[in-house]
């Protein structure tokens, strides 16, 4: 046991397995002491995502843009780069993917559907591209920039909807068909859950960048520069343009998973008061996935799970939905201070032998 | 029999490795008991065990023959055992004395009683000799007054048992000379000391018994006065060292590296190199020596791409190079052994075959249309660790877990492969022991004996006395004289290294 622990691959899987058990653990206790039920509590979660279709449904859907907004922040990881800017470039690539939509609306699905996919990209990649140039020019902190750029997404977008896509409702009028990642199969199916093919784009997505990451060249110098920059400046590797290439396809991955939002599940975009949570979900689930692709899609369908059935959490045990945030909470804590984790482990197994 | 520091039998493995196996060490009362192996022998690993840094897999310790649990590096220190850390864990901002006091503060009436702090560490400093000024700042002081520090700090929490791990690798020749003076003294007041280095010519100085310890394994104990360098030097690397030098005939061919007026600003844009000339030809080897901050780094660094180049131009295989990009200057012929291992040499978080590809990875086999093809490169990485006996438990194996010496020699091993017309070396055994550096000679004479050019940048004497066909001065940024390393010595180095220019010059 106790190399199993020194060994960094098994680590990494069972930090946050464990962090999980906490995370559900802390939850159980709060539970306990407000006087709630918590094995009611979890097993209606386990029971409306894993027996009723619906729920399952709705729960595969709210993993499709969890898995790219993890992968973008898991990407800028990778090459050493803190990306908070998921949030903001999931909103433009969101309202990029409806614009083109209804802008050419008339345009065969086969065209028309992958052309607001590419849009979105492009748009979360520009988001990208602002802040990683200033950090490889200026050597202006991404963290800044990229919060600053959440926000100007944020307003950006509500005002081109309200002056220029402006439709009953506080939103953009509907995509045409053509743009459209809706299935009416995978609906019945589910028994009426807006399930979408973009779980078909999410799971393409992970696997891309996993190869991207480790099979390509181009994903060797990205992880070069993002642990070494002298040395891969030493290894004759361009590192700015590493550097704003990473932040251009992080920003891709996010606006992507806004057109996600955009063409599946609401088919518009609304004009948003405040931001929708999606692209910061995406750091902790990158932080759960441990930034691995496979980790990832395992961490966003943790967070789906938790969230779709905190629904039926509410309704059938009667606790309330924001347990399920602080669930979270003391996951991604336990996750962040992995070193008081690993250190316990080996007393434990120390003690034990 | 008593001894005050026993280790029996003390095993410890990491995974992969087993860095200590079945050690056994004794120190006598009294005396300066070094400790000699080879980077990687398990030295610092058998120390940390001592100092509750880390737990035996087997083995007991006896502390003054006492058997002993030491669980922590509290418990080292109520045992009277410290370590003076090779690197250094000070406080720039505190004084010398906070620092000291740092975690044991005096107190008066529930306050901090500085005042005393002053007093006693100024009296621990005058009573070994350490001349320490407690009210100095510790970003103001020397590095070698920064080890004082450290050793100050021992003391002045009882310690009798003080632990040395490679004191002497950040320090000048003068300051080791003060080292040793002070262990000495240390010794004098009945203190006991146990100093890990694979320098002979220290352990032959001051040292009472060395222990030698070879791949994990215990060797011997032997007496200093009945023991030579050569013996020890055996005992460490496990057969005859011979020291590798220069003797073939001096036939360069043609000019291979060609610098002319190279003037280069440093960091804060002074120039540091003021119009330097120099050639290297194929089949020569040019030896730099200077002193540290006469121009050497920005010279390498003007030579690679890594620097601008503010005046003159650079020639390499007749291609100019000047002010080219790094890719381009590797591409015309140069394989370049970084003076920082960990910041330029390696991505210390790669692996060991990732490593081996920095410069070649894009290329054919290792890849296609951008696609790696990690056979070919897995294939490559374990041909150089066998080759170059890299020792590392696989080529998967993170380069920041390998010893120094063999982080040095996967370098190495990946500049030289490329087969680079040019090969600048700088500083490649710093640190290193002699069977590394042994190693590392062999190899540049070969690159040399195969008609490559060779530049090497070193502040080691013995090292250019013995590799060089030609020995280029550096000083404030030129090269003032270039000398025959069979017609100079030393001293005459020396004298020119302070600037000092001959005074008549022959042909
Ligand atoms: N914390 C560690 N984890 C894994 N391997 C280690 C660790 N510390 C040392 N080693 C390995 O143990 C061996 C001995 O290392 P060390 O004691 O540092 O040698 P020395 O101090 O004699 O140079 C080396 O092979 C080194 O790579
Ligand atoms: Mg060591």
């Amino acid at each position: 046991m106790t190399k199993i622990l020194k060994n960094v691959h098994w680590f990494n899987i069972i930090v946050p397995i464990i962090a999980v058990i906490l995370g559900l653990l802390v939850g159980a206790i709060i539970m306990l002491l407000t006087g709630y039920n918590p094995i009611l509590a979890y097993q209606s979660i386990l029971e409306s995502v894993f027996l009723q279709p619906y729920y399952t449904g709705e729960t595969i859907r709210a993993i499709i843009p969890l898995i790219l907004t993890g992968l973008a922040v898991a990407f800028a990881f990778r090459t050493g780069l803190f990306n908070i800017g998921v949030e903001g470039q999931l909103l433009v690539g969101w309202f990029a993917a409806v614009a083109v939509s209804l802008m050419f609306s008339g345009l065969p699905k086969l065209i028309l559907l992958p052309l607001a996919i590419i849009v979105s990209a492009l748009a979360g990649g520009l988001w990208g591209f602002i802040p990683g140039l200033l950090k490889a020019r200026l050597k202006v902190h991404e963290v800044i920039i990229t919060i600053m750029m959440n926000y100007i997404a944020l307003y950006t977008t509500n005002y081109l909807i309200k002056h220029f896509l402006y439709a009953e409702g506080e939103k953009t009028p509907n995509i045409p068909e053509a743009a459209s990642l809706a299935s009416t199969f995978l609906s019945n199916l589910t028994q009426g859950s807006r399930l979408h093919w973009g779980i078909i784009v999410a799971l393409l997505a992970a696997l891309i960048v996993w190869f991207l990451l480790w099979r390509t060249t181009k994903g060797y110098e990205l992880r070069a520069v993002g642990y070494n920059p002298h040395a891969s400046r030493y290894a004759g590797m361009n590192v700015k343009n590493n550097i704003v290439l990473s932040m251009v396809i992080s920003g891709a991955l996010a606006g992507v998973a806004g057109s996600m939002e955009g063409l599946g599940t609401y088919q518009y975009m609304m004009i948003n008061s405040t931001f929708i949570g999606i692209g910061f979900n995406g750091i902790a689930v990158a932080l759960l996935g441990m930034n691995t692709s496979i980790g990832v899609i395992i961490g966003a369908a943790l967070f789906a799970i938790l969230q779709t059935g905190s629904i039926t959490m509410q309704s059938t045990a009667g606790v309330p939905t924001e347990i399920v945030s602080i669930i979270i909470a003391v996951i991604i804590f336990f996750i962040g201070s992995s070193y008081i984790i690993r250190w316990c482990l080996l007393r434990v197994t120390k003690g034990g032998k | 029999m008593s001894f005050v520091i026993e280790m029996r039998n003390i095993r410890k493995e990491f995974p992969g490795v087993v860095a200590n196996d079945n050690i056994t060490l004794q120190v006598e009362k009294g005396e300066i008991h070094a400790l000699l192996g080879e980077n990687g022998a398990g030295k610092s690993t058998l120390m940390n065990v001592l100092f509750g840094l880390y737990q035996p897999d087997k083995g007991e310790i006896y502390v003054k023959g006492k058997k002993v649990h030491i669980s922590d590096p509290n418990v080292a220190n109520e045992l009277g055992i410290g370590m003076v850390h090779q690197h250094f864990m000070l406080i720039d901002k505190f004084t010398v004395a906070e620092n000291i006091i740092l975690g044991s503060e005096p107190t008066k009436y529930g306050q901090l009683n500085l005042k005393e702090a002053v007093k006693v560490v100024q009296q621990l400093s005058d009573r070994y000799n350490l001349d320490v000024n407690p009210m100095e700042k510790v970003e103001n002081i020397s590095v070698g007054m920064q080890q004082r520090v450290e050793i100050l700090k021992t003391l002045y929490r009882g310690s009798d048992i003080l632990i040395f791990d490679e004191p002497t690798a950040v320090l000048t020749p003068q300051e080791i000379k003060e080292l040793m003076n002070i262990m000495k003294t240390l010794v004098q007041e009945g203190k006991s000391i146990i100093l890990i280095t694979h320098k002979l010519k220290e352990i032959m100085e001051v040292c009472h018994r060395c222990t030698v310890i070879r791949r994990g394994r215990s060797i011997d104990t032997v007496h200093i006065s009945e023991s030579t360098p050569d013996l020890l030097a055996t005992m460490m690397v496990g057969r005859k060292v011979d020291i590798k030098v220069n003797d073939q005939a001096y036939d360069p061919k043609e000019v291979v590296l060609d610098i002319k007026g190279l003037t280069v600003s440093d960091s804060r844009k002074v120039s540091i190199v003021n119009g330097l000339d120099l050639t290297v030809h194929g089949q020569e080897i040019v030896g730099i020596a200077g002193v540290d901050g006469n121009g050497q780094t920005e010279l390498v660094e003007a030579i690679s791409g890594l620097r601008k180049i503010k005046e003159g131009t650079i020639s390499l295989n007749g291609q100019d190079v000047t002010n080219k990009r790094t890719r381009k200057i590797t591409e015309a012929g140069l394989g370049y052994i970084p003076e920082d291992r960990h910041k330029h040499g390696l991505v210390l978080d790669f692996s060991v075959r990732e490593n081996i590809v920095l410069q070649t990875y894009y290329k054919n086999p290792y890849s296609k249309a951008g696609i790696l093809n990690n056979k070919k490169i897995t294939k490559k990485a374990k041909e150089l660790i066998k080759e170059y006996d890299v020792r590392t438990p696989s080529e998967l194996t993170l380069a920041r877990s390998l010893s120094g010496g063999n982080q040095q020699k996967a370098i190495i091993a990946r500049e030289i492969d490329r087969s680079p017309k040019m090969l600048i070396a700088a500083q490649p055994t710093r640190g290193l022991d002699v069977g590394a550096i042994e190693f590392i000679h062999g190899k540049l004479l070969e690159e040399r004996n195969k008609g490559k050019a060779v530049l090497l940048v070193s502040y080691e004497l013995d090292e250019i006395l013995n590799l060089s066909d030609r020995i280029a001065v550096i000083y404030e940024g030129k090269i003032i004289d270039i000398v025959n390393p069979k017609e100079t010595n030393e001293n005459e180095l020396g004298l020119l290294m302070a600037g000092q220019r001959k005074a008549v010059k022959e042909g």
